[in-house]
């Protein structure tokens, strides 16, 4: 099938951009949707044109690499998937697809449709995990967990950190990713003992690197492609309201 | 140069801790003075930069990505390997030493992989501390499940992201270590190459992949943390970016390559689709615990539709070759089994190339939602590449390259044979031998970071504390330098004309087809031939767009394929020295009745290749392995 393409190009950071149409004969349904770009890139490069640049590394769903807002939703029109998860059999013969690079103020882009999502590892670095050095372990029976208890820690433990969330969010909020992290972790017995700091000081981290308010618009949660649940929101609010109340 | 392989004296069971009471020690103030670089940031690599801040080393972590947490080791589903034995079944350190030499085909050492099994125990110990969701029982208690190669239940897991939740454990950790300033985070940064100063590896050039530039960084010591080649493949389960270039480059300034020729092709992955597909999908071997792996008896039933095939009229080949293990029998039998069916002509699918896994027992034993909470993620990842459900039909999978067992040949204490050089997790050749087991690929990771090289590293940098940090204008940085920028300008003002890709998939076709699942001499002197061609045409005629100091993916991708073309043509090298099969290493001429006939005479050793110049034939040293506390015996899994 034949697919038009209309994409966004940025030479880099520093100058604007502009959407810019190609054509892409010969699309199989079998294929990808970063496998078309491939295929389009291929003959760009045998024109002596620039390709295009993307984020992807596993293709398959997991590293959270890939970036791309295709015809206006974050990951594309389908629930619970990343782009590259996305196949051309969602589409037919002469579509017009608009491709675009996830868009916020705390994830600048680098070159066409290549964001900056450093911000994301600095939450983390502010809080996001359990302070236990290597060799401080106990018998990893000696602490049951419940298992719905992990099962919800796992839950909110699948997200990949991709930035959906943000890009879908039109306050570009981090609540959701951030969330997700509190939630894993505060949950769990592992991460009690020092849950009030980690919400305080991810949140104030948040703040910090230029993220939006959350105004519990809830578009992350329908983007999420890991189908992340707005309720870990829900449960950040109520350990950082607790946590400003106890005066930490 | 003789090979010192420094495996401690005394009884297997007690090496690594005799080991551990002798190794020299650095004091705190002594570890703030010393600096170490780690390239890579998967299991192997966050585990040891977490680890050695927490120790008070200076730390610079590097990855090629834009985020420590994408590293590859994020895609393994399946789950962990421990002698915990949890499950009373029979299980311990032995057992699992045991059944990874077997598993390895008895081309793994001993002292090694004893003490794998040993702080297996320790890694689920540390990943629970950590948070990471692994599955548990009703009573609250961890879960467990047996895997490929294994008769006890061993394996850890978190639903079929097991990767996931260990990468991100550890990536948190080494986070935590950037918030408290012990580690200096370089993400999308890719190393070139190494720097040493007399013989002594001493830092990295590396290039920021955003701007361009190529920066130079000293340490005490390097650790390559950089995953395996499967890529040389073109089409493998690696991710787009895993490249051999940090363990290429390295090997080209003095560290010996191991067994360059092991390969792992993975009996379950989603089969090829057409000639765009970039990379192949795993779905995890344990699937292979519900699911029965058939073909049709007969070829003309081979274009049926699956459910319509009888029961007396599907071969269930696994189960009726090897009877105890079945369908889970180790990876490089099952890869090798549906390789047979398919050149039979029992292939099923548009290609003829795959055959079925079937839940129809299970989900008939088990009940539908059993399965499904079982296996999470990967029945819809499957449909959603496929577009057919695997709970209406069986799935259809092929192998693929996966995994190398091969890599930078290492010592015991996991060092190079540049001194101050490390190599860690599938970057190095040390635990797996010709086959890696299922499950161990995590295990072997952070056993390497969080529990050895801690150990280990100390034993040099004790001799190192009156080194000061050497100037990156030192004429051995200014060299290397050099020498990155010779080669990205030749590529980029060549003239050529097509895209980096086409040499890729060339190469790609070229391993699959010579230095694959089945090998022979001819092919692979065939092989080595048109690697050199393809490798002059590269230079030539690949293609580079847009400008050297910018983003440019493009360039990026091309410096990786050139060191993959150099390396293709070793792992050609090292099949060919080769006269025996063993594990991932198939050679048509060895065998008896289609089953890998080993050489435990003559070829009982590990293949170190040392780098003697371009277009120059390879030196190979012998490491002979020594087997003490198990018989060499030949393998059987019927
Ligand atoms: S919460 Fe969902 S959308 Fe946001 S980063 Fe995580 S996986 Fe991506
Ligand atoms: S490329 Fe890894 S999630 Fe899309």
């Amino acid at each position: 099938m034949k697919i038009n393409l209309k994409v966004w190009r940025q030479k880099n950071t520093n100058t604007s951009g502009k959407i810019v149409n190609y054509v892409v004969n010969e699309v199989n349904p079998d294929m990808s949707f970063l496998e078309m770009i491939d295929v389009l890139n291929g003959q760009l490069v045998r024109k002596g044109e620039d390709p295009i640049a993307f984020d992807h590394d596993c293709r398959e769903g997991i590293c959270g690499m890939c970036s791309m807002v295709v015809d206006g939703r974050p990951h594309g029109p389908l629930h619970g998937t990343t782009t590259c998860q996305l196949y051309m059999r969602n589409y037919k013969d002469g579509d017009t697809i608009y491709v675009e690079p996830f868009r916020a103020h705390a994830f600048p882009i680098i070159k066409d449709l290549a964001v900056n999502r450093g911000a994301f590892d600095r939450i983390i670095a502010a809080g996001g995990f359990v302070s236990v050095s290597t060799g401080q372990a106990q018998d990893a029976n000696a602490i049951p967990v419940e298992k719905a208890v992990a099962d919800n820690a796992m839950d909110a433990a699948a997200c990949i950190g991709c930035g959906a969330c943000v890009a879908a969010c039109p306050n570009g909020s981090a609540m959701l990713f951030t969330a997700a992290k509190v939630s894993h972790l505060n949950q769990l017995p592992q991460g009690k003992a020092e849950a009030t700091r980690r919400a305080l000081n991810m949140v104030k981290q948040m703040d910090a690197e230029g993220f939006g308010k959350c105004s519990n618009i809830g578009a992350c949660e329908a983007e999420c492609p890991k189908e992340i649940s707005i309720e870990n929101i829900a449960r950040l609010n109520r350990e950082y309201i607790k946590a400003v109340f106890t005066g930490e | 140069m003789k090979l010192d392989s420094k495996i401690p004296q005394g009884p297997v069971g007690e090496k690594w801790s005799n080991y551990k009471e002798h190794a020299k020690l650095v004091n705190p103030s002594n570890k703030r003075k010393l600096e170490i670089i780690v390239v890579g940031t998967g299991l192997a690599g966050a585990s040891a930069a977490a680890t050695l801040a927490e120790l008070g080393y200076k730390v610079k972590a590097f990855c090629f990505q834009d985020s420590p947490r994408r590293a590859h080791s994020i895609a393994a589903q399946g789950g962990i390997n421990a002698a915990k034995n949890y499950k009373n079944d029979g299980d311990s350190v032995y057992r699992l030493f045991y059944d990874t030499i077997k598993g390895g085909d008895f081309r793994a050492r001993e002292g090694n992989v004893h003490r794998l099994a040993e702080v297996s125990v320790n890694i689920i110990d540390q990943c629970v501390a950590q948070g990471v969701p692994f599955a548990r029982e009703y009573g609250g208690l961890l879960d467990n499940r047996s895997f490929g190669g294994a008769q006890v239940s061993r394996t850890f897991y978190a639903r079929g992201q097991t990767g996931q939740q260990l990468l991100i454990g550890a990536y948190q950790a080494l986070e935590r270590q950037v918030g408290l300033g012990n580690v200096k985070m370089y993400s999308r940064h890719e190393m070139l190459d190494i720097v040493k100063i007399d013989g002594k590896a001493r830092g990295i050039i590396a290039k920021n992949l955003v701007t361009g530039e190529l920066e130079r960084h000293f340490g005490h010591a390097v650790l390559l943390c950089t995953g395996g080649y499967g890529n040389v493949f073109f089409l493998s389960t690696n991710a787009m970016g895993s490249n051999v270039t940090a363990a290429w480059r390295a090997h080209k300034r003095g560290a010996f390559f191991g067994n360059p020729c092991y390969t792992q092709i993975h009996p379950t992955c989603i089969p090829v689709s057409g000639d765009y597909q970039s990379k192949l999908t795993l779905m995890s071997e344990s699937l292979r615990n519900d699911g029965r792996i058939w073909v049709p008896k007969r070829k003309e039933d081979c274009g049926k539709h699956p459910n319509d095939i009888k029961e007396e009229d599907r071969d269930y080949y696994l189960e009726r070759k090897y009877p105890s293990y079945g369908n889970l029998c180790p990876r490089d039998i099952a890869s090798r089994a549906a390789k047979e069916v398919c050149d039979e002509g029992r292939g099923v699918g548009k290609t003829g190339l795959a055959v079925y896994l079937d839940f129809s027992d299970a989900i008939n034993r088990l009940g539908l939602e059993t399965v499904k909470a079982r296996y999470g993620e990967l029945f819809p990842m499957y449909q959603n590449i496929t577009g057919e459900d695997p709970l209406k039909q069986p799935m259809r999978i092929f192998p693929a390259v996966h995994y190398t067992m091969g890599g930078l040949w290492v010592d015991y204490e996991l060092m190079t044979t540049v001194p101050g050089l490390y190599a860690l997790g599938e970057a190095n050749f040390s635990d797996h031998g010709a086959n890696r087991l299922g499950a161990s690929a995590l295990m072997q990771g952070l056993a390497d970071g969080y529990f050895v090289i801690p150990y280990t590293i100390g034993n040099y940098l004790s001799g190192e504390i009156f080194t000061k940090s050497i100037p990156t204008d030192h004429p051995a940085f200014a060299e290397a330098e050099n020498n990155v920028r010779e080669r990205i300008n030749t590529l980029k003002n060549n003239g050529g004309k097509t895209p980096v890709d086409e040499f890729h998939k060339q190469l790609g076709k070229i391993m699959w087809e010579y230095c694959g699942m089945a090998r022979n001499a001819e092919g692979l002197t065939k092989a080595r031939q048109m690697i050199q061609t393809l490798k002059a045409d590269f230079w030539n005629d690949a293609r580079i767009t847009g400008e050297i100091n910018e983003f440019n993916p493009e360039l990026d991708k091309a410096m990786r394929v050139a060191d993959f073309l150099e390396l293709g043509e070793l792992m050609v090298v090292d099949a060919l020295n080769r006269n025996e099969s063993c594990g991932g290493h198939f050679r048509t001429e060895y065998q008896d009745n289609g089953e890998a006939k080993r050489n435990d005479d003559e070829y009982a050793y590990v293949s170190a290749w040392e780098f003697k110049g371009d277009n120059q034939e390879p030196e190979l040293h012998k490491e002979e392995l020594v087997y003490e506390a198990i018989q060499l015996q030949v393998r059987s899994y019927k």
